[in-house]
């Protein structure tokens, strides 16, 4: 027990300096360009798809579940308005990032894995590349960026959900349901959750890289190296979450 | 430590220009209780094929990767063509590090990059200068010095073993090293492979004056591609000599590798 405190204690000292050293290599040039836009491609084009059909789904979904308590009260018309405050204050962001924890989190911290286990990184090392910066500070500034754009997607692709799941019911036409949506949304509501996905994205890539780059020898140490970072993501995720309410509340 | 046995006083020997590495009473253990390295002492001369022999988890890759500066050492010292490794800024150890060249046990590829660009990286970085046909034709010249030219829009994944090792040996003799590290070369190939593979380490040897340090189980690499032989043995180096002499050494155990 307190030694697994004590490892815990231990993980979360090197993690934050491992994080702190994407700053102080991210200042420094060269900056590899190159591999920078073809991690943006990866992370973020790649999953488009699942976190669209996935928006779409939410969207549907939360209006269905929604509709008969508001319908209970007699306030069915603000239906769009509540789907969209919740899609773009909470659900979006958390299961985007949800979705990116165990998509690219888990891709790099198997890439990274296989990499330093087949003496991939130490090969870049002592050809004299920097492999933190090749690879992590790439990745990790490509998911910082990506994470929010794949969050505003999921926006989108979610009130259409919600207008498709308002049709099977009733019949609103576009141009009002989109306008009680954008009615309904203040600055207020947009840009906290904008800034959470940041810190979500910002996670995801460096705890995806930190535990590719701490894999031990031996090949099942990839797949540890993936699950783990799927674990840690996930569980970082809801901590930022839960501070990111609170801190919001302080302003509001 | 018995740094009296083989080491020249040190002021003498940062000037010596023949000497390529130098290693002096270096201890490594990993934790309290696992201790590697025991004051391991040895020399490589310039244009010297030295191999290392012994046992698996003796701690020979952790001598080259020390050397490299991929791992830190505890105690002792190690000289690279007069340079004390330990203490280097990132950027002096990254200068000396192009100055060496690392085949990795199982060549390390960049499996997710072609043949070309895995020769391309290390060369365009260091050579930024070179235009777009200068790297082509390095790329395509080293192939060929290894034989696979016809290889070089391939990936990794669909080379075999000793074709890996090839282009491995290509990606690091593309910047002209001074001092090759080589971790079991031949291990996994065919004898005839393994054969091929030896005779490119002699031809590099004899072509820039290369030195070498050669990390082998396969005594006939050992026996063709050594000028000198050392055999590491609970954290030392327990034995030094030329082929023949260590063959007929009268101590068994190290004859024993010889069989
Ligand atoms: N990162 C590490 N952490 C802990 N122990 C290590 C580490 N790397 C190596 N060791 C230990 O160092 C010892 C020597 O390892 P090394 O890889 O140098 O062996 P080797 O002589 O190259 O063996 P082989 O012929 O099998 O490659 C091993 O017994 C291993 O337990
Ligand atoms: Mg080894």
């Amino acid at each position: 027990m307190i030694t697994s405190l004590k490892n815990i204690f231990n993980d979360t000292g090197t993690i934050t300096r491992f994080m702190a050293r994407f700053f102080s290599e991210l200042l420094h040039r060269p900056f590899e360009m190159k591999e920078f836009l073809r991690q943006c491609y990866f992370i973020g084009y790649k999953t488009l798809p699942l976190v669209g059909i996935t928006g779409f789904i939410m969207g549907l979904v939360l209006t269905l579940q929604t509709r008969p308590t508001l319908a209970g009260f007699g306030a069915e018309s603000w239906l769009p308005g509540m789907v969209a405050l919740s899609l773009v204050r909470e659900i979006a962001p958390v299961i985007t990032a949800l979705i990116c924890a165990g998509k690219i989190s888990s891709g790099i911290g198997a890439e990274l894995g296989s990499m330093k286990v087949t003496e991939q990184i130490d090969a870049m090392e002592v050809s004299g590349i920097n492999p933190y910066k090749y690879l992590v500070v790439t990745r990790v500034l490509a998911t910082t960026l990506m994470v929010p754009l794949l969050v505003f997607f999921a926006d989108a692709i979610g009130m259409a959900g919600g207008y498709a799941g308002i049709n099977i019911h009733s019949d609103v036409n576009l141009y009002r349901y989109s306008s009680q949506v954008l009615e309904s949304l203040d600055y207020i509501d947009v840009i906290p959750p904008t800034i959470k996905s940041f810190f979500f994205g910002f996670f995801i890539g460096s705890i995806g890289c930190y535990k590719g780059f701490t894999a031990a020898n031996g090949t099942e140490s990839v797949g540890k190296a993936a699950n783990a970072s799927v674990v840690s993501a996930s569980l970082a995720i809801f901590i930022i979450d839960m501070l990111a309410v609170q801190i919001t509340d302080l302003f509001m | 430590m018995n740094n009296e046995v083989t080491i020249p006083a040190t002021g003498q020997v940062t000037t010596d220009k023949e000497t390529i590495v130098l290693i002096e009473g270096l201890y490594k253990s990993f934790g309290e209780d696992n201790p590697v390295l025991k004051g391991v002492a040895l020399t490589v001369k310039k244009g010297e094929n030295l191999v290392l022999l012994g046992r698996s988890g003796s701690g020979k890759s952790i001598i080259i990767k020390c050397i490299a500066g991929l791992v830190t050492y505890d105690q002792g010292s190690i000289q690279v063509m007069g340079t004390e490794i330990n203490g280097l800024t990132n950027q002096q150890l990254n200068e000396l590090r192009l100055k060496m060249g690392f085949l990795f046990q199982n060549a390390a590829l960049y499996d997710s990059m072609t043949v070309r660009e895995n020769l391309a990286f290390p060369l365009k970085r260091h050579s930024p200068e070179k235009t777009e046909q200068e790297v082509t034709e390095a790329i395509t010249a080293e192939l060929e010095s290894v034989g696979l030219a016809e290889a070089i829009d391939k990936m990794p994944s669909e080379l075999s073993g000793g074709m890996r090792k090839r282009v491995g040996l290509a990606r690091t003799l593309i910047l002209n090293p001074l001092l090759m590290l080589y971790d079991e070369p031949t291990t996994g190939l065919d004898t005839i492979t393994s054969r091929e593979i030896s005779e490119l380490i002699l031809q590099i040897q004899q072509k820039n004056k290369t030195s070498s340090i050669i990390i082998t189980h396969d005594m006939a690499c050992a026996r063709l591609t050594g000028d000198r032989i050392v055999i590491l043995e609970n954290g030392i180096i327990h034995a030094e000599g030329t082929y023949d002499e260590l063959a007929q050494s009268k101590d068994t155990w190290v004859r024993s590798f010889f069989t």
